[in-house]
């Protein structure tokens, strides 16, 4: 069986524990010395560096959290001066503010040994054509799947997200043999080929899709319209980005990289650990990062983990996929939403009142459907359909602004979206997941 | 010479508009004329009623959205040409028709037209001028 770094990947589990242990001390460390807020919640704590001896100390540790990025922006966490600091990439958080994360020379590297690592159990090396069609610029899934194709020598075709006809012609006319993109792109690319009537003309072997909640019934569907085999991967840009957790050749879960990343299960609620095989939420310590480490961040991401060893050989604990979040956060189109953002859009054109919404979300022919209806309201109101159709022209216009995705947006009748105890219900999420 | 006309946002979906009706018709509040604005999703329904204080209120009552404009009710011959002159005047006068619609029934012989403008006040006063006369809220009230 194939491997990009075997001596890691099969690495016993007590020699990752130390190798954690020495790593995690190392971090505490230089965190401490240079991160202000880590260094003032440990002192809250009465917490000091060498307190920390070994992976076993790691609940003593105080969690980091999404917040805290948005606080400390764009630099403020950065452990490295920035001329240590090759890259950044960014993510949309609230209105205008984004959330800015940084990469040493180094953490490209490790990122793209995270990629390359499952490139590699997928059975792919340097005779492949690897097409990237997740977008590539401040989110990290274009230029991380990218790092990984060129780390293993393939052929990196850069396509980046959208324009569907030139794609199935790329992967057609290049002879593409790896697909990496969101799990419904990848569902509507292969209907696409199917009434392009190509289908039997593609070479694809594997498909590295994740970003987006996906189920086992559209991996099937991806499977059986594209002619190969459908892989998980797992990221979040505040950890790395995609590749901090992939699935093998056996699809049985993905393997979180240990030598990088301490996974932890906590009670969102309590805040602690939960044995292995527990659902609860994730949490991730960095222990190689240099230029933007975290300490126990909570990613709200609800999961489990799973510590039976993997028929691959490879010791790495594996994650199941998340089926759920800790907060409102709504992943659409692979877009994280939350309906705060919504919130504030509406705020900004409400006037002193913010009108009732609903956001309703469904998914249509495996695509992800983005309805926002607005109650009308006495202050929004006008008489002639000119001024609402304006005003809904520039909800729709300031969504997608904030967002990055388009939302359909509707004027409903006052007072007609469904209340509980008086507070209405902002998210209606129909999809079944 | 201004009259009161109310403006009710609605769905454009069965039973949108009966409830606002059927509200009006139980406060014995009489409609002399009315039109309706429509979009795909939405539509603005636009009345002119006998007490328009009453109906806001009761319509609020039941939690719909409505606006109180100031329009004109032309009275005009009701022969070929009639609604030409009036409008000859407004473009005389630079001034817009957002929207227009007819009452049901006549005033003196006249054939009376709702007319929305950008300058409410100045038309009125253009067309008194040309010797056209506007409809009072009493007028209205009685058709």
């Amino acid at each position: 069986m194939a491997m990009w770094q075997k001596e890691i990947e099969t690495m016993p589990r007590e020699e990752i524990k130390k190798l954690q242990s020495e790593r995690l001390v190392w971090q505490v460390k230089r965190m401490y010395e240079n991160v202000e807020l880590f260094r003032r919640r440990m002192d809250e704590k009465g917490l000091k560096p060498s307190d920390i001896t070994s992976v076993d100390d790691l609940p003593k540790l105080p969690f980091s959290y999404k917040q805290d990025l948005r606080d400390w922006y764009p630099y403020g966490l950065f452990a490295v001066p920035t001329h240590d600091i090759v890259r950044v990439h960014a993510s949309s958080g609230t209105t205008g503010k984004k959330i800015v994360v940084g990469y040493t020379e180094k953490d490209i590297k490790d990122w793209d040994d995270c990629v390359a690592r499952m490139m590699t159990a997928l059975g792919l090396g340097k005779d492949d054509f690897v097409q990237v069609s997740y977008g590539y610029g401040l989110f990290t899934g274009g230029l991380g799947a990218h790092g990984g194709a060129t780390a293993i020598g393939a052929t990196v075709i850069p396509m980046s997200s959208g324009n569907t006809h030139n794609q199935i012609q790329t992967m057609v006319d290049f002879g593409s043999t790896a697909l990496c993109c969101t799990p419904s792109y990848a569902l509507y690319l292969g209907e696409s080929a199917e009434e392009l009537g190509v289908t039997d003309k593609l070479q694809l072997k594997a498909g590295i899709f994740g970003a987006e909640p996906w189920t086992e019934d559209m991996r099937h569907a991806i499977e059986d319209k594209l002619g190969l085999k459908a892989y998980d991967i797992y990221g979040l840009s505040e950890i790395m980005g995609p590749g901090v957790a992939c699935e093998c050749e056996y699809q049985a879960g993905m393997h979180v990289w240990e030598d990088m990343f301490i996974p932890e299960i906590i009670d969102p609620d309590t805040g602690e650990v939960l044995p292995y095989g527990e659902q609860g939420e994730l949490v991730f310590t960095t222990i190689t990062k240099e230029g933007f480490p975290l300490i126990r961040y909570r990613t709200r991401d609800i999961c489990q983990l799973i510590a039976e060893p993997c028929k691959c050989g490879r010791t790495h604990i594996r994650m199941k996929k998340p089926c759920g979040r800790s907060d409102d956060m709504l992943i659409i189109r692979g877009v994280n939403v939350f309906p705060s953002q919504i919130e504030e859009v509406l705020m900004s054109i409400g006037g002193d009142i913010t009108p009732n919404y609903q956001i309703v979300v469904d998914r249509v022919n495996n695509t992800d459907t983005f309805d926002v209806n607005v109650e009308m309201s006495e202050s929004l109101f006008a008489d002639d359909v000119k001024s609402i159709e304006k005003l809904e022209k520039s909800i729709t216009q300031k969504l997608r602004d904030v967002l990055g995705i388009g939302a359909n947006v509707h004027l409903v009748n006052p007072k007609s979206i469904q209340r509980s105890e008086g507070k209405a219900k902002r998210v209606i999420d129909n999809r079944k997941l | 010479m201004l009259i009161k006309q109310l403006s009710v946002f609605t769905e454009n979906k069965p039973g949108g508009l009966a409830p606002i009706i059927e509200t009006l018709g139980k406060s014995n509040i009489d409609i002399s004329a009315l039109s309706l604005a429509d979009t795909s999703e939405y539509g603005i329904l636009r009345l002119i009623v006998n007490n328009s204080e009453l109906a806001v209120t009761v319509l609020k009552e039941i939690g719909v959205v409505v606006k109180v404009t100031d329009v004109l009710a032309v009275a005009m011959d009701d022969t070929p040409g009639g609604l030409s002159k009036i409008l000859e005047i407004f473009v005389h006068k630079n001034i817009n028709v957002d929207y227009m619609y007819a009452f049901v029934g006549s005033v003196n012989n006249k054939a009376l037209m709702v007319v929305k403008v950008s300058e409410p006040e100045a038309a009125a006063k253009a067309l008194a001028d040309a010797g056209i006369s506007t409809a009072e809220a009493k007028d209205i009230y009685r058709i």
